[in-house]
């Protein structure tokens, strides 16, 4: 009976409470005449302050740090590893290379071969700006730059090649300063590593003494099979 | 009245018809930018942008008119200027100072009030003739906004033509005195809030709310027809704000007003003009209920007491 009787005192209590609530804001608000006076002087007063717009062909525009502009390719870094073109949503990244072999520097060596980029284009009729390819290129030859006025009067001359992806490294700012208490990055930490210690050359009773603390593992490997057949 | 004269008159009005709309437009531009912080237009003709309209004029001539195949043909393509010539003529006969009026009847404020509500019949047609459902729910709600607003926008003109004993405008203007601002003040705030509806200007746009109705009764029209009915909008806008000032505001009437009086009149009008552009900035739109309430339940009443206090006064003072 209770339960049944619940929901039907609920039910004016909450409406009852929303227009309690409504009351409150209208009375806060003051009514409908100063809401509309107030709407006046908002504009009134927006008229009267500096206006936020930037001209923007006369004025460049403030961009945000880490603004996604353009993709700029560092071409020295790359290896033709293509996780990039494989990586990306539409395939707009084309690649093209040859291996060529550098003979062995040293007598009786290995000849090593090495990957030579001919082509790298991006279209960015399709790129969708997504910045993966950026963030899968292990060697850093991929950057975020902010330049944006690249527009083209024909959609197919939005295939750029490498030399103007590399073109637009000079627009790629230094990467933006580490959070306060962020770890070091990750080649700092390599590089300032101290060297390992030399090892001290092994002397059979000083090892017995050190593995001493040690249980001895051959004396475990029996227990297995008797257990086993319980 | 010769012919010269008569050319010359009607070549006046149109030259004010033509140029006091573009005006209202570009303070509607560049007011409405800088009260959201925007600057609004600034290349077209150079200086902040004052040539605007006129490019939008261009623009609006080179597109394709097109009319849908299953428009009413005829009544589709004459809507606009239905819409657009009786403000033409409401303007010839709104006076900017005591000879300085193209047509000068005696009955003026009839004149002008009859004229006007014929322009809402462009739109009605407009919307029927369009073949579009937006459209033609766009006509109704106008139709239906017309049809309420008229009454207490002629029952506040009837009220000032009452306190002055005249039905010509000019005559109104010569009875005012500052006292009106107070005795009349009900009567011209009605006078505002039904312009406001009759123009379907926000907060009382329903008919062409494009949240809505696209672009209500104007969804179909395309180039010029198109820019004929924000033409008439305009044009609107500056004939009941001259009206505005004309009969609550005392149109000439200020220093110097036997040299600079039509700029009194044109001044004032325009200061009507910026407050129309105010609030459509500060407020949003009613919805089509409220409309109806509020010209009924609120206009209706105040025009009539408003009426009454006028006609105790005259009483009163004669």
């Amino acid at each position: 009976m209770t339960e049944r009787h619940e929901p039907k005192h609920e039910a004016p209590r909450e409406t009852a409470r929303a227009e309690k609530a409504s009351n409150e804001k209208a009375s806060k608000s003051g009514g409908l005449l100063p809401g509309i006076l107030k709407g006046l002087a908002t504009t009134a007063k927006t008229a009267t302050q500096r206006t936020h717009t930037h001209e923007y062909p006369d004025v460049a525009p403030d961009l945000p740090p880490r603004s996604r502009g353009v993709i700029a390719l560092l071409e020295e870094n790359c290896t033709s590893c293509m996780l990039c073109a494989r990586e990306c949503p539409d395939w707009c990244i084309y690649i093209d290379s040859h291996k060529e072999t550098i003979p062995a520097t040293t007598e009786g060596g290995r000849d090593r071969q090495r990957n030579v980029l001919d082509r790298f284009a991006i279209d960015f009729s399709l790129c969708m700006y997504c910045g993966i390819c950026i963030e899968v290129c292990p060697f850093d030859a991929l950057f975020w730059s902010p330049q944006f006025e690249y527009a083209e009067t024909d959609i197919r001359d939005l295939l750029h090649e490498k030399d103007r992806l590399g073109g637009w490294m000079e627009t790629v700012p230094p990467p933006p300063a580490l959070d306060e208490r962020a770890a070091e990055p990750a080649e700092v930490t390599a590089a300032n590593k101290p060297p390992r210690a030399a090892r001290a050359p092994r002397e059979p009773g000083a090892a017995r003494e050190t593995r001493a603390p040690r249980e001895p593992r051959t004396p475990r490997e029996p227990r297995a099979p008797r257990e086993r057949p319980t | 009245m010769t012919a010269l004269e008569i050319a010359l008159r009607s070549v006046a009005v149109l030259g004010a018809f033509l140029v006091l709309p573009l005006l209202v437009g570009q303070a509607e531009h560049k007011l409405m930018a800088h009260m959201q912080g925007r600057l609004g237009p600034m290349y077209a003709g150079g200086f902040h942008g004052w040539a605007q309209l006129v490019a939008d004029g261009v623009k609006f001539a080179q597109k394709e008119d097109i009319t849908p195949r299953a428009a009413d043909r005829w009544v589709f393509r004459v809507a606009p200027f239905v819409a657009l010539i009786p403000y033409l003529l409401a303007l010839a006969a709104l006076p900017l100072q005591r000879d300085v009026v193209a047509v000068d009847v005696p009955g003026s404020a009839v004149l002008v009030l009859a004229v006007a509500s014929v322009g809402a019949l462009g739109t009605l047609m407009a919307g029927w003739a369009s073949a579009n459902k937006y459209a033609l729910l766009g006509a109704l709600r106008s139709a239906a906004q017309l049809v309420s607003y008229e009454l207490p926008l002629v029952l506040a003109v009837a009220s000032a033509c009452l306190a002055a004993g005249t039905l010509s405008l000019t005559g109104v203007v010569e009875a005012w005195s500052p006292w009106w601002l107070i005795w009349q003040l009900p009567g011209a705030l009605v006078f505002l809030v039904a312009a406001l509806a009759e123009l379907q200007r926000p907060p009382f746009d329903m008919p062409i709310a494009d949240a809505e109705l696209v672009m209500g009764p104007w969804t179909e029209y395309s180039g010029l027809r198109f820019a004929f009915f924000l033409l008439a909008e305009y044009a609107g806008i500056v004939v009941f704000s001259l009206l505005f000032a004309v009969l609550w505001l005392g149109g000439w009437r200020g220093p110097f007003d036997e040299a600079l009086g039509w700029l009194w009149t044109l001044l004032k009008g325009f200061a009507v003009a910026v407050l129309v552009i105010w609030f459509r900035v500060a407020w949003p739109r009613m919805r089509e209920d409220q409309l109806q309430r509020l010209a009924w339940l609120v206009l209706l009443p105040v025009a009539l007491v408003q009426l009454a206090l006028t006609g105790i006064g005259v009483v009163m003072t004669r």
